[in-house]
């Protein structure tokens, strides 16, 4: 995977996602992004991706909602329709790691595809710290970071908060 | 007429792009080896090492899950619609 990963996603949409990882501290919160994927097609060397809408889920793991979430089939299938309904992609999914850093884990590995992108903020103490993006390598055998752009809702400008990966702190 | 089988959008690019792909094929199984063998790149994020269908990778024949149905021997007809949509998992530990 040689193109570099972008992600584009307003400062709203962002905030919500923390929140939702506050409000579900010690467990794991989790959601749809919705968006649009223009592709790179070969001409650019970036990829145009950009969150335009999330869809908040229930995390239906009850036996161990804080180190794990699981979202069904059933729910994935509702955040498909409710991206087609606004014309959207479902682009990837976020989720929370409460007292862990934002970092996939092995088992985020095992349980993910390729293309999907996957957020994760860390919550610590019940704050929401650090948030990074993620993609699955074609090969499966790890993620790639995605840099992430976040832009200013009221100005529609981007600042870029995360470069290569690095977890940034959300200020 | 074949039996059809919906190509989720991630998958799609091991797949050339296609949305779907149809194969005459008498069981689930059946016409999802017929689509990991015309798309290799695909089995991987279908199946495990051993052969099994992912835990979080989900089968439906025209609407109902396989799993309650004869699981991949659950035979297939022309006309039926094969999708394939994941649940989603992760977490913090390992």
């Amino acid at each position: 995977m040689s193109e570099a990963l972008n992600l584009s996603i307003n400062d709203v949409l962002v905030e919500k996602i923390r929140q939702q990882g506050a409000e579900s501290y010690p467990n794991e919160c989790c959601g749809a992004l919705l968006g649009r994927d223009t592709g790179a097609e070969g001409k650019s060397t970036r990829t145009a991706r950009e969150v335009l809408e999330i869809f908040p889920l229930v995390n239906r793991r009850e036996d161990s909602p804080r180190n794990r979430f699981f979202v069904t089939a059933e729910d994935a299938h509702d955040a498909d329709k409710a991206a087609q309904a606004q014309g959207l992609d479902l682009i990837g999914w976020y989720h929370s790691h409460p007292d862990h850093p934002a970092k996939p884990s092995e088992y985020d590995r095992e349980h993910a595809w390729p293309w999907y992108s996957y957020i994760i903020v860390s919550v610590q103490n019940g704050n929401p710290r650090d948030m990074t993006s993620w993609r699955l390598q074609d090969d499966r055998s790890a993620f790639a970071a995605e840099e992430v752009a976040i832009r200013k809702s009221s100005q529609g400008l981007s600042e870029v908060q995360a470069a290569g990966g690095r977890a940034w702190p959300y200020v | 007429m074949a039996v059809r089988v919906m190509i989720p959008t991630p998958l799609r690019v091991y797949a050339g792009k296609r949305d779907s792909a149809e194969f005459r094929a008498g069981t689930v199984g059946e016409a999802l080896a017929q689509l990991t063998g015309e798309f290799d790149d695909l089995r991987r994020h279908l199946f495990t090492d051993d052969g099994n269908l992912r835990s979080f990778v989900n089968v439906y024949v025209n609407g109902e899950d396989i799993r309650y149905l004869a699981k991949e021997e659950t035979p297939t007809k022309d006309g039926d619609t094969i999708s394939i949509i994941p649940s989603i998992a992760g977490g913090s530990c390992r």
